[in-house]
Parts: structure tokens; C-alpha cells; sequence
């Protein structure tokens, strides 16, 4: 086991409504800094929402979320934002009527945050280069993605929260964002959403498994494998 | 995504140049093919859309960023017109000839204080009104109503119902300009031109600031625009305020020729629902056109109602227009089909 002392982000045991809805009820992540944590579980068990409660747009109303020392719970998404956390929500939410540069422009916090990192963003998606101009409702599936994740990488963020990258996506597709990932992965945390099983056991070092609104298990990805029953009972796969 | 027959924003221009071919056709056939009779159609129509395009261009990037129909939109409206009116005339509420004895002088005093008394009453409706209630849209709107009818009233007390009459600016007022032999007071071009800043200068701002790639992005996904570090309330309010004083300085220009009554506020507001609605709810390119659309459709019906004496066919254009626009394409000219 690592010494788990250098934790980025802590989720301990929250509890979240939506509505009159108790869905998170009692759900801890611990996320290691400079690693890629993987949330597992089936679907409706609670991923998009511990995700979303971290960056403050559903309200935690029990247990504690801290990051760098700082609690954000009760802190408003804008500000989580703006402590160096960037989200890559479920279904990409790219603003389909701004085109590819002004996607990438809005994310921009600082002065000189789209210049400094705009190269680094080509390299892991040249494709977006040939699509600057063009309106990100243009985009295929696989390329909106790709720009998701290039927004929450033009400021200098450290964590960054990705919903379910590989959903709906042709396998080559996805053999690329695992790469990209992998390489921005080298100097950032990673917290993951990904029911593909596969995808998750090639780009996670930990885990952590919810099942309806509960964290029940967590550890090493590379243990993952052993652990038969655990992965039957929770995810369906054998 | 398929596009279908009226699906893509070509087809939405297509539209326009239909419907604007149509209205001018008619304008012409109303105007039994004489030119000076069309000419006035013409600038008449483009002297309401552009005052139609100053309230309906807050009504519209408000209902897309937030989801809020202010209905108090057209009481910011007559607010500037009443406070651009008194300023300037020495038998106003508020008098202030001594400090400033050239007419002229006080019209644009009038236009100034009526933006920013605008925008004033605007930032208070929004963030001490509205914002305790972002989770309830039915109390906000009827909460702007409510606002409304309290502004109306607040007029009424102040400057009692008795309807004003039209005043000189500049000489601009008596100033003429011929278009097709007709005659017509140089104050409808400045009006006419001051609208069309408007427009460009809007669609700029929204095209090419900041401010503006914040704004059409909170207009698909606030949510979004709020998890990449913007505070979107602070957008909310500042476009609330905006729209507002943008409603007031429309008002403020309108009052001298128009004048300044009570009921003018509630035609614009009617009529600019009608457009933002039949333009695509959200939709800038929309409501511009739209605005333009409906002033000249409500320019030719006036005098088509004239020559038929049935004066309620003008009265229900814009609402007309707006359900032949659904009929043909239920999103709107160039709102997006859900
Ligand atoms: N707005 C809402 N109102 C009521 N219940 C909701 C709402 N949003 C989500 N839920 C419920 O919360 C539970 C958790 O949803 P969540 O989206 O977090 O699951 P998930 O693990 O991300 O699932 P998936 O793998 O399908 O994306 C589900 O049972 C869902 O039905
Ligand atoms: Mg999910």
C-alpha cells in the first residue's frame, strides 16, 4: 500500500441531496496526487454526482470535501473552479454554438493561460488545430470530447474531474484519448468516471467502487483483477 | 443531426427574405404602387422596429441566459421616456432649466440620467429581487409583473396620465429628409440610426468581447460557464442591468417624438414578446431581425387598417406574424429546434 499522507483531494463520507433525493449517502474518495483514481460502479450508483458535488453543483450536505488543505464544501462552483480544479462533465457540454478557439478562450482564467498551454493542448490533439474556426456543435463526437478536455486544460490546473471520456466512442477513438490522457496525466491528478473496464484497468492506479450512493470498496487498480468477487458484485464483469 | 427542410440557419435567412419580400409586396400593394406612400411604410416601419429592437434586445439575452421573461421591460421603457421628457421641459416634475437653460443640453442630460436611472432600477430588481428566487420561475415572473405594475403606478403618481406631446431636439425635429418624394422629419433617421448602432454595436459585443463569448455560452449552459471558473450571477445581473438601460435609453429617444403616455410601455412589451418569440427565444440574430420584420409589417397593416377601417388588424400584427412563424417553424426563426 502507498503511504496515502499525499492526498490532493479528500472526499470523506458525503452525503448529497437532489431535490427531496438522498443519492450520495456516505460516499469517500481519497485521491493521490499525481495519479489517475478511477470511480467504478454501475450505472445510477452515485459517479456523476460525487463528481459533481466536488465542484460545488450539487450540495453537500453532510461529511467534507478538502483539497489542498481547503474545504469546498459550501463554496460556490465558480470558486472551486477557480483553486485549479477543471471539470470534464458527462457528455462533453461543449458550447456547440462558440466556435473551437472561443471553447478553448472562455476556459482561459489568467492572462496568458490560452498562449501558454495552447501548444501543449495541439500536441495531445492536433486535430482541434484544423477546427479552430469552426462551431463546436460541429464536431463528432470523439472531437467534442477531445475539446472538453483541452477547455480544462488551458488554464494551469491540478485536478482535473473526467465524467465517462470513452461513452459512445469508436474504439479507436478511445485507443487516442487514453494516450492523451496518459500524457496529461504526467503532471496532473486525475479523478475518472469510466464504466468501460478495459479503459479503466489501462488508465487507473487506484480505485474506488460505489454502489447506490455508497463508497464500498477501494485500493490499487493493479489488485483489482484478484479481487473476483468484488468486481461480480458491483460492476457485472467477469 | 439531420436537418430537415426548415432545420439549419440558412434556411432561417430564407425565411426572413420571404417574409420581408412579402410585407414590402403588400406595403406597396397598400400603398396602391405609390412610391411617396411606400416611402412612408418604409421609414415608419424601421422607426418601431428599431425602437421595438431596444426593448425586445434585454427581454431576449435575459429569457436565454436566465430563463426570465421580464415582463417590467416595458416600464423601464416609459421610466426613461417620462424622466427624458421631464428633464428637458421646464414644466417638468423635475426642473432643472436654471442649471441648465439650453434645451438641447437638457435632452441629453434627460437621455444620460434615464440610462442610469435605468440601469439603477434594473440592478435592483435582479439582484434584490429576482436572484432569492433563481429556483422559482413562476414567482420571478410573476414578481416582474408585479414590479411593473408598481413602476406604471409610480409614473402615474409622479407625472399624472395626462399623455405628453412631441418637443424639438436640435433642430432635428423640424429638419426634413425626402425619400421617394416624401417628406419626412429627420428625428426617424436618428432614431432609425441610433437603432442600427445598437444592433452592430450589441452583436460586437457579444461577437468579439469577453464578455460577449461568456454571455452566448451562459445562453446554452450556465452551469458549465459557472464550473470553469466564471461567476455567472455576476453575468446575470450585469446583462439584467444592461437590458434595462438599454429599455430606458429607447424611451428617453422616443419621447420626443412620440411623447411620453402610460400605455405605450405595455404595446412595446406585447409586441416585443411577439418578436422575441417569433425570432427564436435566445436568439440575438433573431430578435434583430425580428424586431425590423415586425416594425415594417406593423408599419404597412396600420395603413392597410386605415384604408379597411378595421384599426384592430394593426393592433394584432406582431401577434399574427408570430403564429404564422410557429406555424412554419415552431423554434422560431433562429432559435435552435429542441
Ligand atoms: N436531477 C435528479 N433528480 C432526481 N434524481 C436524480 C437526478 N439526477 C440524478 N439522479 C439520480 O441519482 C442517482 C445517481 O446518479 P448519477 O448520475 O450520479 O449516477 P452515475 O453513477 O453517474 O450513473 P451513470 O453511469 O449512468 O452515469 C441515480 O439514481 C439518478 O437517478
Ligand atoms: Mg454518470
Amino acid at each position: 500500500m502507498t503511504t496515502n499522507t499525499d492526498k490532493l483531494l479528500d472526499v470523506r463520507d458525503i452525503h448529497t441531496f437532489i431535490g427531496q433525493f438522498h443519492i450520495l449517502e456516505g460516499v469517500s474518495v481519497s485521491v493521490p496526487r499525481g495519479a489517475i483514481t478511477v470511480l467504478l460502479g454501475r450505472n445510477g450508483a452515485g459517479k456523476t454526482t460525487t463528481l459533481r458535488s466536488i465542484m460545488g453543483l450539487n450540495q453537500v450536505t453532510q461529511g467534507d470535501i478538502t483539497y489542498m488543505n481547503d474545504s469546498l464544501v459550501g463554496k460556490s462552483a465558480h470558486k472551486i473552479a477557480q483553486m485549479g480544479i477543471g471539470y470534464v462533465p458527462e457528455h462533453r457540454a461543449i458550447f456547440k454554438e462558440l466556435s473551437v478557439r472561443e471553447n478553448l478562450q472562455i476556459a482561459a482564467r489568467q492572462k496568458g493561460d490560452l498562449e501558454n498551454n495552447l501548444d501543449f493542448v495541439f500536441e495531445l490533439f492536433p486535430d482541434l488545430k484544423r477546427l479552430i474556426d469552426l462551431p463546436g456543435g460541429n464536431l463528432s463526437g470523439g472531437q467534442q470530447q477531445m475539446l472538453a478536455i483541452a477547455r480544462a486544460l488551458v488554464p494551469d490546473n491540478s485536478l482535473l474531474l473526467i465524467d465517462e471520456p470513452s461513452e459512445g466512442l469508436a474504439p479507436i477513438i478511445i485507443q487516442e484519448l487514453i494516450s492523451a490522457i496518459r500524457t496529461l496525466a504526467a503532471n496532473k491528478t486525475v479523478l475518472l468516471v469510466e464504466q468501460n473496464f478495459r479503459v479503466a484497468t489501462l488508465l487507473a492506479d487506484y480505485f474506488v467502487i460505489i454502489d447506490d450512493g455508497h463508497s464500498v470498496a477501494s485500493g490499487n487498480m493493479s489488485d483489482l483483477h484478484k479481487e473476483h468477487e468484488l468486481v461480480q458484485r458491483y460492476l457485472g464483469v467477469a | 443531426m439531420g436537418s430537415n427542410i426548415f432545420g439549419g440557419k440558412r434556411d432561417a435567412w430564407l425565411l426572413v427574405l420571404v417574409m420581408l419580400v412579402a410585407v414590402l409586396v403588400f406595403a406597396l400593394i397598400t400603398s396602391e404602387f405609390r412610391l411617396n406612400n411606400f416611402a412612408i411604410t418604409l421609414v415608419s416601419g424601421l422607426f418601431q422596429g428599431m425602437l421595438l429592437f431596444l426593448v425586445a434586445s434585454g427581454l431576449s439575452l435575459v429569457f436565454g441566459l436566465m430563463d426570465i421573461l421580464n415582463f417590467a421591460q416595458g416600464a423601464y421603457f416609459m421610466v426613461g421616456a417620462y424622466l427624458a421628457y421631464d428633464l428637458q421641459h421646464a414644466t417638468g416634475v423635475f426642473n432643472i432649466t436654471e442649471a441648465v437653460p439650453d434645451p438641447n443640453i437638457r435632452f441629453i442630460v434627460g437621455v444620460i440620467v434615464a440610462i442610469l436611472v435605468g440601469a439603477f432600477l434594473g440592478w435592483v430588481l435582479e439582484r434584490w429581487l429576482l436572484r432569492p428566487l433563481y429556483d422559482r420561475p413562476l414567482f420571478q415572473l410573476v414578481l416582474t409583473f408585479g414590479v411593473s405594475i408598481i413602476m406604471l403606478e409610480g409614473i402615474r403618481n409622479i407625472w399624472n396620465t395626462t399623455p405628453y406631446s412631441w418637443t424639438e431636439v436640435f433642430g432635428i425635429r423640424e429638419a426634413q429628409f425626402t425619400l421617394f418624394g416624401q417628406d419626412f422629419s429627420m428625428y426617424r433617421l436618428f432614431v432609425i440610426g441610433v437603432g442600427v448602432l445598437l444592433i452592430i454595436g450589441i452583436a460586437l459585443l457579444l461577437r468579439r468581447t469577453r464578455l460577449g463569448i461568456v454571455v452566448r455560452a451562459g445562453v446554452e449552459d450556465p452551469e458549465m460557464v459557472s464550473a470553469l471558473g466564471i461567476n455567472v450571477r455576476v453575468v446575470f445581473t450585469l446583462v439584467f442591468t444592461l437590458g434595462c438601460a438599454v429599455a430606458a435609453f429607447g424611451g428617453a429617444i422616443a419621447a420626443p417624438f412620440l411623447g411620453a403616455t402610460i400605455s405605450l410601455g405595455a404595446t412595446f412589451l406585447i409586441q416585443s414578446i411577439a418578436v422575441i418569440v417569433l425570432g427564436g427565444l435566445g436568439s440575438y440574430e433573431g430578435t434583430a431581425v425580428g424586431s425590423i420584420i415586425v416594425g415594417l409589417a406593423l408599419a404597412t397593416m396600420q395603413q392597410f387598417s386605415i384604408q379597411v377601417s378595421i384599426p384592430v388588424l394593426a393592433t394584432i400584427t406582431p401577434m399574427l406574424l408570430l403564429v404564422l412563424v410557429l406555424m412554419v417553424r415552431p423554434q422560431g426563426l433562429f432559435g435552435e429546434a429542441r
